[in-house]
């Protein structure tokens, strides 16, 4: 008792400070330590299982990943999953950023724009989604309807194994843009105005101001929203469900099959809980890899006002 | 930081003199011009769906198979087709107030566990308290997928699978909110809460009157991002509680409705839109504390 007293504290009143201290984190603590910390040690033995979750499983060491490394399915999910990537990344970023910057500037209406560009972000995927599957529908769908002078009316947007990425990533970006928006907005407001000045009365046009003030003195933010960016990239699950649910659920040969929604399918559908927590592991694995190149890469081109690049 | 005055910094226009010179320049009228084209044409794209949604809502089934297309339906039947959605999904009322229960039940509990956890962390030293604190942290970089089937398993062992605990239990414990309400009672002078000690007040008295009452901004920016996450969460029930209708909650429902190939549309949409205005009407009376939380959780990292 006296141990645990000194590992406590060494005053009465350290001692009940320290108490009380354990006390308000304990709720918090041991919840996330059942929910998500046990999970991720469920993760990891469960990978080693031939496993439907009935039967008792059976050990097959890292069976589960030499057969992923050979699972054509895996790397077609693993390929949609990164052009997915490449879509929505780079177009919204640029997207998300040209806003932000239209908006740092004095106008009539900001904040209605602001509220409009925003206002995706608060909807559920699930109801924008449909009411983006509805708009691209092929023949009374809004969009075949805009392309129809141009001979697009009869596009299936959503079941043409080459097209269905355009309308799952147009609508991830679309969801997406007012989240970094605003993220941007925050870092252009950081930018000291006197900066613009001395450059204006040196002459520099706006583009040369752009080019060298705003994205250097942004950069820690670009590099900010490409992290969050490339994670939510890599788990895109919601709108491919939504709008390919309706036809085949991944889209037609699993054109639409991405990394999350096979290791749903092979945990829910096929009923392989270990195989599919092996997939899990590995898409950690690559987020994590493409995490930690981006913060070897940030030295090259993020600048930090302390003048430690 | 990502302090009450973020807001602010956003809403004060920038410095009005040197504007004012800048509206003289013909090329700088020009860029404005452009810079209002742009701006109009990109909030038309992003309010479009909205607007398709509610068209569509409201438009007669023969409407749906016209062409041209009606932007606004000729004869509107927003009432009627509430009334069709009902008869096809009779239980639509109960997925939208499972929805609150949910959101509600996560959102007191994530503000009660997350308050305390933070206050224990931000005020008090403990044994273990940086190794804790580093554990917690650390759950954040975990993506929720790559545990989704282990909380699975984890919740059929406790035999909550189709219950309203799965959906509401795990939810009520957050890293992430931990560590932004740490940020806002780090900021609140010690003073305040030293005298309320001297009064002899204990710390959950001291935590319910004075931290908590001082970091009001913080505390409504998490609440509405909380409510809106556990309000569109979709992959989550789906997995937890995807066949009881009894706890389903309304993004399952509508994708149930969709995944029958012979729902027409304007149902579709119209359950779309009831699922969208509760967060539309909360959007509308909390805007600020949205885009602060949404700043906020950027830069906090999620």
């Amino acid at each position: 008792m006296s141990f645990l007293a000194n590992t406590l504290g060494k005053t009465p009143l350290t001692r009940r400070r320290a108490l009380w201290g354990l006390a308000l984190v304990a709720p918090n603590v041991l919840g996330l330590m059942i929910f998500f910390g046990i999970p991720v040690l469920i993760a990891f033995r469960t990978s080693l299982w031939e496993w439907n979750g009935i039967r008792p499983p059976i050990e097959v060491g890292l069976g589960n990943f030499v057969t992923l490394a050979s699972d054509s399915e895996f790397w077609g999910a693993f390929g949609v999953t990164i052009k997915l990537m490449l879509f929505c990344v780079p177009i919204g970023m640029t997207l998300s950023l040209g806003v932000a910057v239209l908006l740092n500037q004095r106008l009539r209406g900001r904040a209605f724009f602001r509220t409009i560009y925003f206002l995706p972000v608060i909807t559920s995927s699930v109801a924008a989604t449909m009411a983006w599957s509805w708009m691209f529908q092929a023949q009374y769908g809004f969009i075949a309807n805009v392309l129809a002078p141009f001979g697009g009316a009869n596009i299936s947007w959503l079941t043409s194994p080459d097209l269905v990425l355009i309308p799952i990533a147009i609508v991830v970006i679309w969801q997406r843009l007012g989240f970094d928006m605003i993220i941007f907005l925050a870092g252009l407001q950081a930018i000291p105005r006197n900066m613009y000045e001395a450059a204006t009365i040196d002459g520099a046009n706006r583009w040369q101001m752009f080019r060298s003030i705003t994205l250097p003195l942004l950069s820690p933010t670009t590099f900010l929203v490409l992290i969050l960016q490339t994670i939510s990239a890599f788990q895109i699950f919601d709108q491919v469900y939504v709008l390919t649910s309706r036809t085949s659920l991944g889209g037609v040969n699993n054109s639409a099959t991405t990394l999350s929604l096979y290791l749903y399918q092979t945990a829910f559908t096929d009923g392989d809980l270990g195989y599919s927590a092996a997939i899990a592991l590995a898409s950690f694995g690559f987020i994590l890899v493409l995490t930690l190149t981006q913060i070897t890469l940030q030295r090259r081109w993020v600048y930090y006002e302390s003048g430690t690049t | 930081m990502a302090d009450a005055t973020f807001i602010n910094r956003i809403e004060i226009a920038p410095k009005a003199d040197a504007d004012t010179r800048l509206y003289r320049d013909p090329v700088e009228q020009r860029l404005r011009a452009l810079s209002y084209t742009i701006l109009i044409v990109g909030a038309f794209v992003m309010a479009l769906p909205f607007f398709w949604m509610v068209s569509t809502a409201c438009k007669a089934p023969t409407a749906l198979n016209t062409l041209p297309l009606e932007w606004i339906p000729s004869n509107p039947m927003c009432i009627e087709n509430i009334g069709f959605l009902y008869e096809r999904s009779p239980r639509f009322n109960q997925y939208l107030v499972n929805s609150a229960v949910v959101t509600i039940g996560r959102t007191l509990g994530q503000l009660i566990t997350c308050s305390l956890a933070a206050y224990g962390f931000a005020r008090f030293q403990f044994p273990g308290k940086n190794i804790l604190f580093a554990l917690t942290l650390g759950l954040l970089m975990i993506p929720f997928q790559a545990i989704l089937i282990p909380e699975y398993l984890l919740l059929r062992q406790f035999g909550w699978l189709d219950q309203f605990s799965a959906l509401i239990i795990p939810g009520t414990f957050s890293a992430f909110a931990m560590f932004l309400l740490r940020q806002a009672f780090l900021q609140i002078p010690l003073e305040l809460e030293e005298s309320a000690m001297i009064d002899g007040a204990n710390p959950l008295q001291i935590l319910w009157r004075i931290t908590l009452p001082l970091s009001q901004a913080a505390v409504a920016a998490f609440a509405v991002i909380t409510v809106q996450a556990a309000w569109n969460d979709f992959l989550f029930p789906l997995v937890a509680a995807g066949t009881n209708p009894d706890v389903r909650v309304i993004t399952l429902g509508l994708s149930l409705l969709q995944g029958e190939r012979s729902t027409p549309w304007n149902l579709l949409m119209m359950g779309s839109f009831l699922a969208t205005v509760p967060m539309l009407i909360l959007f509308v009376i909390f805007q600020r504390q949205f885009v602060e939380g949404v700043s906020m959780s950027g830069l906090g990292g999620r």
